[in-house]
């Protein structure tokens, strides 16, 4: 692969510098896309193609030792699933939890090339960071859990705010993460020692530390906003899955007041009705408070028919779910630092609470009134695979589609919502934000996300098509940091993706307040724990904002 | 006129031959049958590699040789006749749904998991997890039958769903784990943990054996159905006395851990 390409003729959806569906060329040269190339520069004639940036995944699950559990859990998924080698690419396993090689090529497969890691305990970064290795032709990052810390609980509450600043930097730093994440907050660690006690209402203080899971996410969505880290915390809140949880969901969303933040797979939180009794739809409250607050951005979590693998940090969420089909599930310890449950799962058309989960997701997208605030993911693999994206995007930009697909499912749920007098239609460029700008804009990837001059040269080219899933499925020409990776829909090339992280400010003083709390209560040697710098390879350093 | 293959080159390592079934032959000639291929190791090989062809394919496939590390004969197939003069490898009729394999030898690990239909008979001995469940899944054979003359080894009939599972000398431990429905019987003496997890179904043993706690005894009676069976399985060379079918069984009902609906019946002369 030539150094240097144009790419001519092609149809160009570029929302973040406002083109949309215009005809020009795109020039790459060393990886990157300029302004101009000589004319005697190779040319790539994309005629009658749709060209967009290469797609960004806020939210999935791909690396680390929870998905590593999940692979283990199910070698029936993988068996009917090979993923075969090519003269260029590694084999592989799919179904809902595919092995590294695969993962990164499947997402190559559908114009992917950065995705971030959701929920990666500060134990599990260095097999997180060592799966990454392993992951091909994406750039991808991870977010740590911080939510159900111990050692950051204490000192919430002995209300050290200063040095809870420091411990959160040094803990961002030590895993090479990206932000924080925080799951169940404050409901975790509790449910861990007592059966039953998990929180149920965010203002519920936990016996344990006496701190309230509005106090912790308080906490962090101050510091990390002080610390300017690229991305906001990554909330997934208390309550996931239980009816009238959209309470919660609010009150979390007020909580942060003007700041920042980031509520993660917000379809799971928009139920309304009876704690304990069926759900019903609250997504017009959920999209209408963040239509209105433009400091906060969600991904959907849109639950997408078919197998799918519960994977979370939300332990007392799993057990509960194992509850239904008395199948297999793990139950991981996680030490100091969060819970962890897996367990397969199956979403049924004709299920109440899973066409309602299926009705929400859509309701949410359709209600949105800002694309760049609420983007594309189904939770890979919590709501369905990533695999099924193109399918979603054609129920988003085929009304027609939609409504067959609206009839095949559970009517009694379907009356519940609202989703049958929804007749918007996503356009090209919508659906450019909701899978690429939105989520790098979020992610505050500069070099990601846009064809611009400067930004990386990911490029998806895609056949124009009516069936928008067909269009979606199967890109013509994936281009990864100027290589062509995929050409005429096979792989011509392998790439090597970067690790994304951020590296805040903090007193490096910390690390000894924190080394004694170790000695007592981990499994593993306090110099052992973490990222150290020669485990990264090719990586990047997302600096803060207010750098 | 059948379709006849005898080995003239043993593999060094395992051959996987899931493409050799009497289904998918029909209408090959020998020239046709030699070019099929098949994994040897890590290396694609053909047919004519190993095997010498006669014949044209019209439903009928007899292989000969030492045939013990060919995996994976007869899988996935869905009428016809397979016979295999010799000892075979594992995955023997692997996700079959009709059809009949017959063995004149011994076969491996892993007859017919996952089998839905069809026959197999197996005149010698067979490995470990005959008629079973591939690992992860919680369902086994869905139909069919298995009749092994010789012994079987640990977990025969995992996960088993429905269909029929004979054993005519020993059988190891775990018989019917996680089973589902169905029936196993096993003439000779049955290991230990027989129906560990099953939910339902019936396991026949012929000789007393050490029940798990969680199984519980019920009664001695004389069940009809097996009458009937027993009298099938003499008429198919079993060794079965005739008190065997005359004679009072035990029933122990289980496995207390799960839905308690299986059940085992030992015969008490």
């Amino acid at each position: 692969m030539a150094a240097m390409l144009r790419i001519v003729n092609g149809s160009i959806h570029d929302p973040a510098n406002d083109i949309d569906g215009e005809v020009r060329d795109i020039c790459i040269k060393d990886g990157k896309i300029v302004d101009s190339l000589p004319e005697n520069a190779p040319r790539l004639d994309a005629g009658g193609t749709v060209i967009m940036p290469g797609g960004v995944d806020i939210h999935s699950h791909i690396a680390g030792p929870k998905v590593n559990l999940a692979r283990k859990l199910q070698p029936e998924d993988h068996r009917r699933d090979p993923h075969p080698g090519t003269d260029y690419t590694r084999s592989g396993s799919g179904g809902t939890v595919p092995s590294t090689f695969a993962t990164g090529y499947r997402y190559a497969t559908l114009g992917y090339t950065t995705v971030m890691e959701a929920a990666v305990t500060p134990l599990g970064a260095l097999h997180t960071v060592e799966e990454l290795h392993d992951t091909p032709v994406i750039d991808k990052g991870f977010y740590v859990l911080l939510g159900n810390n111990i050692y950051l609980q204490n000192l919430l509450k002995e209300g050290k705010q200063e040095e809870f600043r420091h411990a959160v930097a040094w803990w961002i730093n030590r895993t090479k993460a990206f932000t924080t994440k925080l799951v169940n907050p404050g409901g975790d660690e509790p449910w861990k020692g007592k059966r039953n006690s998990n929180v149920t209402d965010i203002d519920e203080k936990s016996d344990l530390f006496n701190v309230s899971p509005r106090q912790i996410i308080e906490a962090f969505v101050k510091t990390v906003n002080e610390m300017g880290l690229p991305h906001p915390p990554h909330v997934h809140c208390n309550n996931l899955g239980h009816s009238g949880n959209y309470k919660t969901t609010l009150e979390t969303m007020k909580t942060a007041g003007d700041l920042r933040i980031h509520l993660a797979h917000i379809q799971f939180h928009s139920y309304g009705g009876e704690p304990g009794k069926n759900p019903d739809s609250k997504a017009a409250e959920i999209a209408e408070y963040i239509n209105n607050h433009p400091n906060i951005s969600c991904d959907v979590g849109q639950v997408m028919f078919g197998k799918s693998t519960i994977m979370t940090a939300d332990a007392p969420l799993a057990y509960l779910l194992r509850g239904f089909n008395k199948g297999k599930w793990v139950n991981a310890d996680t030490e100091c630092e969060s819970g962890c449950g897996i367990l397969p799962f199956s979403y049924q058309e004709h299920i109440f609470t899973h066409a309602l989960q299926w009705a929400i997701g859509l309701e949410l997208f359709l209600l949105s009134g800002d694309p760049w605030r609420i983007m594309l993911s189904t939770d890979h693999p919590n709501g369905g695979s990533f695999m099924s994206y193109p399918k979603l995007i054609r129920l988003l930009m085929d009304k027609t589609f939609r409504k067959e697909e609206i009839g095949k499912v559970n009517q009694k749920a379907i009356a519940k919502t609202n989703l049958p007098a929804l007749d918007r239609e996503y356009t090209l460029n919508e659906i450019a934000i909701i899978t690429r700008a939105a989520p790098a804009r979020a992610l505050s990837l500069k070099n990601k996300g846009h064809l611009g001059p400067g930004a990386d040269a990911d490029i998806t080219i895609y056949d124009d098509q009516e069936d928008k899933e067909m269009m979606f499925n199967a890109p013509r020409y994936v281009i990864k940091s100027g290589e062509m990776i995929i050409q005429d829909h096979e792989f011509t090339n392998d790439y090597y993706g970067r690790i994304l992280h951020t590296a805040p400010a903090f007193d490096e003083a910390i690390a000894e307040n924190i080394r004694p709390f170790f000695e007592d209560y981990y499994s593993i040697e306090f110099d052992n724990y973490g990222v150290a710098d020669n485990y990264l390879h090719e990586h990047e350093i997302i600096p803060a904002k207010n750098s | 006129m059948s379709l006849e293959l005898s080995m003239h080159t043993p593999p060094e390592v395992p051959l996987e031959a899931e493409l050799l079934t009497p289904d998918r032959t029909v209408g090959m000639d020998s020239n046709a049958v030699s070019g099929i291929a098949i994994q040897h190791g890590n290396r694609q090989v053909t047919v004519g590699d190993f095997f010498t062809v006669k014949g044209k394919g019209e439903g009928e496939l007899h292989l000969e040789g030492d045939l013990s590390r060919v995996k994976h004969l007869g899988s996935g197939m869905s009428s016809g006749s397979l016979y295999i003069h010799g000892d075979v490898g594992e995955h023997l009729g692997a996700g079959m749904s009709g059809g009949k394999i017959v063995i004149d030898g011994n076969a491996g690990s892993w007859v017919g998991p996952e089998m839905s239909g069809g026959r197999i008979i197996i005149k010698g001995d067979a490995k470990h997890l005959v008629g079973s469940a591939y690992r992860g899944s919680a369902v086994g054979i869905t139909g069919g039958e298995i009749y092994i003359h010789g012994n079987v080894k640990n977990e025969t009939g995992h996960g088993m769903r429905n269909g029929l599972i004979v054993a005519g000398g020993n059988s190891g431990d775990f018989t019917g784990v996680n089973m589902l429905a169905g029936t196993i019987i096993v003439l000779g003496e049955m290991g230990i943990r027989s129906g560990a997890g099953m939910k339902r179904g019936t396991i026949i043993s012929m000789h007393p054996t050490e029940m798990l706690p969680t199984f519980s005894y019920n009664c001695d009676f004389n069940p009809i159905f097996l009458r009937l069976m027993l009298r099938a399985l003499q008429s198919q060379n079993f060794n079965i006395e005739d008190k065997q079918i005359t004679g009072k069984y035990q029933r122990w009902s289980g496995d207390s851990v799960e839905m308690n609906r299986g059940e085992i019946l030992i015969f008490r002369e």
